[in-house]
This record gives C-alpha cells, structure tokens and sequence, in this order.
C-alpha cells in the first residue's frame, strides 16, 4: 500500500498561516491503513491545530474531514461542501490524493500535511517496509520474487557488489539497522526454487524509461472506458 | 518559555539542575481532572476508597470505560482541549489485564498524546497512565492526590475556556464507548412510573 508520515507540526504551522478556516481532510484507504491520515488521524491533528492556536491566542477556526478516498473525484463530491468553506485545506492523503483535491477544487488552497513516502509492505503491525518503487517493468519473475531495485542499496540488476558479506549489506538503514543484501535473498530463494541458473543468464537492459524518468506516465484501458 | 530574568537552578557542585523554574502555587486553583476509570480495576478502587472512608480531592471527576484499552488518542486530546486542567487514566495492573493487553495499549496512547502536546506547547505532564487493582482503594486515593498536586503545581491549563465542561467533551469524544455510571431503568419499569 502507499505509506506516508506526517510532517512536523511547525511545517505543517507555516503552511496553514494566517489563514482562519482550516479544513483537515483525511483519506481513509491507504493513509488510513498505514495510521498516518484516516479520519481518526485528521481529527487528532484538528485538535492538535485548535489547542496550539488557543495557546498562542489566535483566532482559527479548524475542522476535520475524511474522503473514503481522495483519489477519486466521486468521493471528492462527497465532502465539497467542507473544502468549499475553508481557507485552506490541509490534506492527509498520500500525494496523489492531495493533487486530485487540489485539482478538483482549485484554485482552493490545498496543502500536504503529511510526507508520502513508499510503497510498503506491512511486516507486522505498525511496521512497513519499502517493496516496490513502480518502475514500470517488472523483472521480479527472473529474481525469485524480491526486488532488486527496491531492496538492493544500488538498485543493481545483475547479481551483488562487492558490498556484500553474510547476506547483508555494507549500507545501513536511518536507525543503523541492518539491510539484508538483496541478491543473496534471491540466491538463496532461486537454490530453494532450483532455479540457480537464473543467476547465470544475460538479462537484456532494463527500461528506465518506463519509470518516473520517462516523464509522468498514463494508463489507459480502452475495452473498460465508458462507451 | 522560560523567563530570561529566572535564574537557572544550580546545586552545590555548580552543575545546573535539570529542572524548570518552579511556578508560584495558587492557593485557590482548584484543577479539574478527568480520570479514565477502567470498570475491572481503578473503578472498583474508587468504590472501595469510598467504603473505607479514604479522603481523596473532590477535583477528580471518573469516567468508566469497559478497559482502558478502549482510550484513544483523541479521547485524551479533547478532554486537554476542553479545558481539563489534567486527564490520567487508570488501568489495571500490568500483566493483569481483564482483557489481557489493554492497559499496555493505553500506556501507549497514554505516551503519544504526550508527546503531542509537548508539540503544541501544553506541559505532558498533564496526562498520565496510573496501574491499580480492584484491592487497592488505599493506592486509588494516593494516585488522586498525588495526580491532583501535581497540576496545582502546573497551575491551570493555558487553553482553558470559560463555560466548556470537560468531563461532558470527554463522555462525548467516547460515544457509546464511556460505560454508564448508573444502570439505565429498565423499559417496563419506567413504564410502571416507578423503579424496583
């Protein structure tokens, strides 16, 4: 699912303002999942906003909303009325929710209130991992079903770097933790499957640009566009 | 802030004390205090302190949740937000947890919020979590005095607004969830016009 944090609360402070109608629009699909930016998050930031403005005696008037997903401008419709009334709406969607209320609603004032970070995976409850980046052509089929280009520090293609010693790598994570090395994953996975000799085959290069470096990317579906 | 004309506390071997300046008491506040109140535990304590005559602070004011567990983040929030000077809950001891993990979920929330409000700039001091069991009526009213002096020596809560009851936005952030104090008379009771 899409993960995203929330931002600082002296960050998010700059980008309401002075403005006195805050709206706090929640999305509650993927952002709610990753307990960053539900409706039960946008109040607690709502509240948050209203106590920190009585501490510092300014008058702002904050309320809090949810979209079941703000990706789609139908359920945009849904909450119209609030976002109309604010000032400035702080979204807690994920990127692309916080463009499609921008867009729908411009030229109203949109602002993120959080950071959409990756594409993640829950390992457990309350901890995500990174495990695909959309590059837009996956190869995972060849490599025992891990990514080399999310998991491998360098996002190699062809087998580990000299940076690899007991299946870890030579990088560590933003709490130092360590990374396992990714093509010693796909090793091992490839042994189990007996599929080894996928390591030893030329693989053509890969197509980058079919990734966020060839530009924003569209996708349509003609047999399911609306006759 | 500290006031730049305060003096930074300093002990006998020179080294600065780790400590803010403290405010003046005000012999007069008298601080409201919301206290989450879980059902198995801190409530039955509450009942018991009442039946062996302990003296707490009338500053308390309960409110019974099925299990602390069931706090949220906003439930505290909207307390501090409508004024409640301080908001502890009260769960049952740790490891014995009616419904075996609830407690520890709160001290979480408990946690978090605050650290929300440090953010905001309201002392965290003012929400805490408290363990007790049912046996403990002599720990409920310690806890109570205790929590209480503690925010008369905060003084009042800096977003407090004349004419907003705390307790009544703290039972409505919880919904259905606040347990009724009293049980509500039954349909034919009521019916008959008198009870029992």
């Amino acid at each position: 699912m899409i993960t995203a944090e929330r931002k600082p609360l002296d960050e998010i402070l700059e980008l309401v303002g002075d403005k006195k109608k805050v709206l706090v629009a929640g999305c509650d699909t993927c952002v709610a999942i990753c307990l960053t930016g539900g409706e039960k998050e946008a109040e607690i930031l709502a509240a948050e906003l209203r106590i920190k403005a009585e501490q510092d005696g300014r008058e702002v008037e904050v309320e809090h909303t949810a979209a079941i997903r703000q990706c789609e401008w139908e359920y945009l419709d849904m909450i119209a009325d609030k976002v109309e009334q604010a000032d400035v709406v702080l979204s807690m969607a994920c990127g692309i929710g916080i463009q499609s209320l921008a867009e729908k609603f411009a030229p109203k004032l949109v602002m993120p209130a959080v950071n959409t970070n990756m594409l993640g995976m829950p390992q457990e409850h309350a901890v995500w991992l990174e495990r695909c980046v959309a590059c837009g052509e996956c190869r995972i089929g060849l490599t025992g079903g891990i990514c080399p280009v999310v998991r491998c520090s360098k996002s190699l293609m062809n087998g580990p770097c000299g940076g690899s010693h007991d299946g870890l790598c030579e990088v560590t994570g933003p709490e130092k933790e360590e990374i396992e090395c990714a093509w010693a994953l796909i090793w091992e996975r490839l042994k189990a499957q007996g599929r080894e000799e996928l390591m030893f085959t030329d693989r053509p290069p890969k197509d980058w640009s079919k990734s966020s470096s060839g530009g924003p990317r569209k996708m349509v579906r003609e047999e399911a566009k609306p006759v | 802030m500290a006031d730049t004309d305060v003096k930074t506390p300093v002990a006998e071997d020179g080294e600065a004390v780790d400590e803010a300046p403290k405010k003046p008491i005000d012999p007069d506040f008298e601080p409201e205090i919301i206290v989450f109140a879980c059902h198995y535990c801190a409530y039955a304590a509450a009942d018991l302190a009442g039946s062996m005559r302990l003296q707490y602070p009338s500053n308390i004011r309960m409110i019974k949740l099925p299990c602390t567990g069931k706090l949220e983040v906003i439930h505290l929030l909207k307390a501090i937000e409508a004024g409640a000077d301080g908001v502890y809950a009260a769960g049952c001891l740790e490891g014995e947890c009616h419904y075996l993990k609830g407690n520890l979920w709160a001290r979480k929330r408990v946690n978090h919020v605050k650290d929300l409000l440090a953010e905001v700039g309201i002392e965290p001091e003012r929400v805490e979590m408290y363990n007790m069991s049912s046996a403990q009526g002599a720990e409920f009213a310690r806890v109570a005095t205790e929590f209480t002096e503690r925010i008369k020596a905060l003084g009042p809560n800096p977003v407090k607004r004349a004419g907003v009851d705390a307790h009544a936005a703290a039972r409505e952030a919880l919904g259905g969830a606040a347990m009724p104090d009293d049980p509500a008379p039954s349909a034919a009771t009521s019916e008959e016009g008198h009870a029992e």
